[in-house]
């Protein structure tokens, strides 16, 4: 099936008409915890180390020292080589380890090396795989490539889910970002991620826009729900609210109506959204912007 | 860590985000996360009753008016609420006659001023209008009923470009008309609908003072608030009394505006009906005439059209504003191919449109203006069930009934979004314009089709023409009978674009280069 065609103008003043919604008090409160409980926290530096990784899985799991009802975060999300430091430190909570694999952020590997990335994180313990597409295939044009390889990386997950990354910087065009989000979509993907965010532009509103769009129709044609991720550049809570805005007024009216508001079906790849969220709940509580130093680093 | 109580509420437990019960593997509990109430809290003084501004002072109405027993003033309500919010002058014959005067005496001096000072005075009521915005945004809500979303991000953004722009041609005239020389008109009496009261307004004034003519604006008489507050910014700024005079009432005040001798030009802008009155009225004398009437604007949707987008420029077609749009995409032409599929689509765009408070920065379809337009929404949509053809209303199954969009609102006018599927050419809710949240949907199989049945009206304003084909939208735009054709997107105004129609839609044109004409003698 032919993916449609997308027009950029209306696609960019329908996304900019989310951040006009004005989010309040009550309203504000609870999709800042939202928010928190669909962060994948990030890191994937090649500077990373165990100390970091495991002072980022204490955050995730507590967010805050200073409000013990936060929600802990859906994730984190760490190269394979950390992933065991990550499951043994998350053990007995309900976060989940999410391992970036299959050649990382590039993918420029042989399909056998990335294979075999992709069984050592799962085999290390990683509960969700966030995998990139071969983007120099896409855009040649070779998309039954990129859709066999999504089936070949979706086995060698098994029980894991597979998050299918577009890097939609790279591919340019939103007919682009429609096709490839098709295109992983029927290839067997739980979750369609925009970026590595080691590529700029990283998540926009029009792009995750195009991509709920394919999410929307695939869930009309099937039934089946796939998630969405956006991830890169979302650093500010207000910014956050205004992309649930999108998925609650794009996906909210079908009949699996409130399930898209869910960390089943949508994440945050992020690094720094978390303090940003943690501020803004201080200051609904409390009237007063926290100082950057109230919240732990990571 | 804080021990200190807190009094905000807190996220409910049962969420699964709250719990930390989440996780792929479990289902995840249904989230209802609603928005909250958020009312634009600027408060406006409003006086509780207005005279004209004439001679740039505000005046009562002529005593002769009162003395004969009719009341010299009538009630403007909040259509949300129907409150009272103040009382407004209506307009005598008399009335007219002193602005009418008051603008005579003011034409030699202004037409005779340095255009380059004429420009000043235009950047200078632009410039203040930014000032105000909030101000007039609310105020425009509060009179009209429209969200504060759009009065706030388009009525009044517009008006201020529409007199920026304006300011720009005032000492540029003779580009505009090269070899030629053109004069003022001189009084212009103008007339202005209550679906855009400000923007109207500037569109009248803006291009009449660059041209050096006076003015006499008669507002709606629904919605005569924001021209009184726009009154007092022609004082602020020092405007010469007299070049704008507003004199405010309902029909008879327009009436005697147009009969009056000592107009020159009259400009409307509202129904085709009392365009063609007024087209009788002025038959025969010297007075120049410029109508921006009804419409019954076709939006046609190809099969390669980028579908998503089509079906958000049909919501920005008739439901932008209530529908209370000359120029909305109210009649729908979908390819017979994707006709399902658009119309699955827009219910479920339907069903996140915010129908409600006016005020609340979050409502996406406000108030209807006033209960006579509710009445006749009303009529329209039991004409359209009688006739035969499907009603689907937002945010309810099945076939609908008129009731559906209309009741459980309690105080106020409101009408839910709908529109009909099943729809012939002949039937009355696609030939005559309804001016309300109601999109009538009809098919068609080729091109040539589309263009038949999109030219098959009385009315010419506007088309929307959707597809993905550069070759086909030049073609079809070619041969539409309408004023502005907009391309793969709708109801975008630029001051700088001509605004006007064909057929009974009216002559003249609003904007641009072509909307001087109207206010010069060449």
């Amino acid at each position: 099936m032919a993916s449609p065609t997308v027009d950029r103008v209306m696609v960019e003043a329908r996304a900019a008409s989310f951040t006009k919604r004005s989010i309040k008090a009550a309203s504000k409160l609870r999709a800042l915890m939202l928010v928190l409980s669909m962060l994948d926290l990030t890191t994937l530096e090649g500077k990373d180390s165990e100390e970091k990784v495991r002072s980022l899985c204490r955050k995730a799991r507590r967010p805050s020292e200073k409000f013990e009802d936060l929600p802990s975060m859906a994730a984190i999300c760490v190269y394979p080589r950390l992933v065991a430091t990550a499951k043994r430190e998350l053990a007995g909570s309900t976060v989940r380890v999410a391992s970036v694999a299959t050649g990382f952020p590039s993918g420029q590997y042989p399909l056998d090396v990335r294979l075999d990335d992709t069984r050592r994180a799962v085999g290390e313990g990683a509960d969700e795989i966030d995998m990139v597409i071969s983007r120099g295939a896409f855009l040649a044009g070779r998309h039954g490539e990129v859709a066999d390889e999504i089936r070949a990386f979706k086995h060698a997950c098994g029980p894991a889910h597979l998050k299918v990354i577009l890097e939609t910087g790279e591919l340019e065009t939103l007919d682009n970002v429609r096709r490839a989000s098709d295109l992983a979509i029927g290839a067997g993907a739980d979750f369609i991620k925009t970026s590595t965010g080691k590529v700029q532009p990283a998540a926009t509103m029009p792009v995750t826009l195009v991509m709920l769009e394919a999410i929307r129709d695939h869930a009309l044609r099937t039934g089946r729900c796939v998630g969405m991720k956006p991830a890169g550049g979302i650093a500010a809570a207000k910014l956050a609210i205004q992309y649930l805005i999108m998925v609650k007024e794009t996906l909210g009216p079908l009949e699996s109506g409130g399930r898209w508001l869910t960390p089943e079906f949508f994440r945050f790849g992020a690094s720094s959204l978390a303090n940003d969220v943690l501020r803004q709940i201080a200051w609904v509580r409390e009237g007063r912007y926290a100082a950057r130093y109230d919240f732990s680093e990571a | 860590m804080t021990t200190s109580p807190r009094s905000t509420p807190r996220p409910s437990s049962r969420t699964p985000a709250a719990n930390g019960a989440h996780g792929p593997a479990e289902t995840p509990a249904a989230t209802d996360w609603e928005y909250a109430p958020a009312p634009e809290s600027l408060k406006v003084a409003i006086a509780p009753r207005y005279g004209h501004f004439i001679g740039g002072a505000f005046v009562d109405p002529a005593p002769a008016r009162a003395r004969s027993g009719a009341p010299a003033y009538f009630a403007t309500i909040n259509p949300a609420t129907e409150r009272t919010l103040s009382e407004i002058a209506d307009g005598s014959p008399e009335d007219v006659d002193s602005a009418v005067r008051a603008a005579r005496a003011a034409l030699p001096r202004w037409a005779g001023l340095d255009p380059r000072n004429r420009a000043k005075y235009l950047f200078r009521l632009a410039r203040r209008i930014q000032d105000r915005a909030r101000e007039l945004a609310v105020l425009e809500t509060l009179d009209g009923g429209k969200p504060i979303k759009e009065s706030r991000d388009v009525d009044v953004p517009l008006v201020a470009q529409h007199f920026f722009y304006h300011a720009g041609w005032a000492d540029k005239l003779p580009y505009a008309f090269p070899g030629r020389a053109p004069r003022p008109v001189g009084v212009c009496g103008q007339i202005i609908p209550w679906n855009f009261p400000l923007l109207m307004a500037a569109w009248k004034l803006a291009p009449a003072l660059a041209c050096g003519n006076t003015c006499v604006l008669k507002p709606a008489e629904t919605t005569s608030l924001s021209a009184l507050r726009l009154a007092e910014i022609l004082h602020e700024i020092d405007l010469p009394p007299g070049v704008v005079n507003i004199v405010t009432g309902a029909g008879a005040t327009g009436a005697a505006l147009v009969e009056h001798p000592g107009v020159d030009k009259v400009a409307f802008t509202g129904s085709t009906e009392v365009g063609k009155r007024i087209a009788k009225a002025i038959a025969g004398t010297p007075k120049r005439l410029t109508l921006e009437l009804g419409g019954k604007s076709p939006n046609i949707i190809f099969e390669d059209a980028s579908l998503d987008q089509a079906v958000e420029g049909i919501i920005q077609g008739i439901y932008f504003n209530q529908g209370h749009v000359c120029c909305a995409g109210s009649r729908l032409f979908v390819q017979e191919g994707i006709a399902a599929e658009v119309a699955a689509k827009l219910r479920i765009r339907l069903a996140s449109l915010r129908v409600g408070d006016p005020m609340d920065k979050n409502t996406d379809l406000g108030a209807i203006n006033s209960r006579a337009q509710l009445e006749r929404i009303s009529r329209y949509l039991a004409i359209g069930r009688d006739e035969g053809a499907t009603l689907h209303v937002a945010d309810r199954p099945g076939a609908c009934t008129p009731a559906d969009a209309t009741s459980g609102f309690g105080r106020g006018f409101f009408c839910r979004p709908s529109f009909f599927t099943g729809v012939q050419p002949s039937h009355a809710i696609s030939r005559e314009e309804i001016f309300g949240p109601v999109l009538a949907v009809l098919t068609f199989r080729t091109p040539e089709e589309a263009i038949l049945r999109a030219n098959n009206s009385s009315y010419g304003l506007a088309a929307g023409v959707w597809t993905d084909k550069g070759s086909k939208i030049l073609e079809i735009a070619k041969r539409l009978e309408a004023g502005v054709v907009w391309l793969n997107t709708y109801n975008r105004f630029d001051p700088a674009s001509p605004f006007g129609g064909y057929k009974e839609s009216g002559f003249g044109r609003e904007g641009g280069l072509q909307g001087l004409r109207a206010y010069v003698t060449l």
